[in-house]
């Protein structure tokens, strides 16, 4: 579904993405750990082109994403994206959020984006928050909120750029929660996290980055009991 | 001294006609300094070096040089190069270039402050650039930037007194009219003075109402 050949990244002289090889196949979930610094971040919002990749190719559905002729836009509206900021719109009720793209982009009617919405808001129980504006919303609803809103424009494939990092420890469950279903629905799903019970059971496919490149990528179980590489005995060491 | 106010008896019409022009000049130079200020502001934060450069130029020529200066180049200036316009059209051209001007810093200033992941989040769920800015964006920045943007309305209306200097019939106008017709040097100002404070205070309440409004949301 998604294939990265070569990818770099680089601000000036810091060389972030120091050329990514990696296939992702579809309905499958890969974790992306990793120390701060490691450039998995930036390499997640490369596939979507947030970043400007300074090198290499990604090809998504037979479209050169890295291409100039690439209809971004359109590549985007089948890639859902969720931050770690949220960055729900707070001039916007919930429904609304949900409702925006899918109403300008795909031309939907206000009936049935938002019947697709209340849908959406139900599978992540919450919707008797429709009404509700995001800043009443605690970090948990707002992150569960935020997934919706992507899979409100019914993508193909969804990224998570660290999507529990900014909440408070109990609600990280509940968003994890939502993202366990998602993979059990087979949605094709490339997540940057810390958590390493999540990634151990969810995922498909590990991969462990360190300074730009891929050190280590396998298995989860047998990436996590058996690393190896040296760099990866070190990290995971820090963080189990 | 006793103010004697019974000139108003003979002029007060002259001042109410003053009072439509200088709302007239007023309403034309808020909207279209608005807009053209929208403009500027979008230039300037784009990546495009030569929109960029223009619209720094712009701000930095108008903002640096008397207002007084911009009417007079534009009502006396501008004949020899075959455009002639009223009055009325010079004063309104003026204050839109000039409240322009600073309309441009204001709105970027109110983009700039709206964080980056709000246009993220609509890029990465495939909006366009324009579709980002209108739906996202500038409702935001709007909201933060209302305080500033009455600012400057209320700066705008009093400026336009300086277009009775090329005899535009304004409140300011009609004051220095009424002076040397009544042999009154006080009380017409004491008057033009009230018509502006009652204009920008009522302007000002006005504004003060729609920022509650949208911070209710």
């Amino acid at each position: 579904m998604i294939k990265v050949s070569g990818l770099r990244k680089s601000y000036g002289k810091n060389e972030i993405l120091k050329g990514i090889n990696t296939v992702i196949e579809k309905g499958e979930v890969v974790v992306v750990i990793g120390p701060s610094g490691s450039g998995k971040s930036t390499f997640l919002r490369c596939l979507n082109r947030l970043e400007e990749p300074s090198g290499g190719e990604i090809w998504f559905e037979d479209s050169l994403i890295t291409g100039r002729q690439a209809d971004l836009n359109l590549i985007r509206q089948k890639m859902g994206m969720v931050f770690q900021q949220f960055n729900l719109f707070p001039h916007m009720s919930v429904m609304e959020n949900l409702t925006l793209a899918p109403r300008k982009l795909k031309k939907l009617s206000k009936e049935q984006a938002e019947k697709t919405a209340l849908e959406l808001l139900r599978s992540v129980g919450l919707e008797d928050k429709a009404a509700a504006y995001p800043d009443s919303l605690s970090g948990g609803q707002k992150q569960r909120i935020a997934i919706a809103r992507a899979l409100a424009m019914q993508p193909n494939m969804m990224l998570f750029d660290e999507p529990t990092s900014a909440l408070d420890p109990e609600m990280v469950g509940e968003v994890l929660d939502v993202m366990k279903r998602l993979a059990q629905n087979g949605m094709t799903m490339v997540i940057v996290t810390h958590e390493m019970g999540f990634a151990r059971e969810v995922g498909d496919r590990l991969i462990f980055m360190d300074g730009g490149v891929i050190v280590e990528e396998g298995n989860p179980r047998a990436v996590f009991e058996n690393p190896q590489h040296q760099r990866t005995k070190d990290f995971l060491s820090k963080v189990l | 001294m006793a103010l004697d106010f019974t000139f108003m008896d003979k002029y007060w019409e002259m001042f109410l006609q003053g009072a439509w022009i200088t709302l007239q000049l007023s309403f034309f130079g808020v909207l279209l300094g608005t807009l053209l200020g929208i403009g500027l502001a979008l230039m300037k934060i784009s990546k495009n070096v030569v929109l960029k450069a223009v619209s720094s130029t712009y701000i930095e020529l108008i903002r640096g040089t008397p207002m007084l200066v911009q009417v007079f180049i534009i009502y006396f200036g501008l004949v020899p190069l075959g455009l002639e316009l009223s009055k009325f059209e010079a004063g309104v051209a003026a204050l839109t270039i000039n409240s322009a001007a600073y309309m441009a810093e204001v709105f970027r200033a109110g983009i700039n402050a709206i964080d980056k992941g709000q246009a993220e989040a609509a890029r990465s769920l495939g909006m366009t650039h324009g579709m980002t800015l209108r739906h996202i964006i500038l409702p935001q920045a709007f909201r933060n930037m209302l305080p500033a943007i009455g600012n400057e309305f209320i700066i705008i209306i009093k400026d336009s007194s300086l277009v009775s200097t090329i005899g535009a019939a304004e409140i300011m106008y009609a004051a220095r009219t009424v002076q040397g017709a009544a042999f009154k040097p006080l009380e017409p100002l004491l008057v033009a003075a009230a018509m502006y404070f009652v204009i920008t205070f009522t302007l000002s309440k006005l504004l003060g109402v729609l920022e509650r409004r949208l911070q209710k949301k």
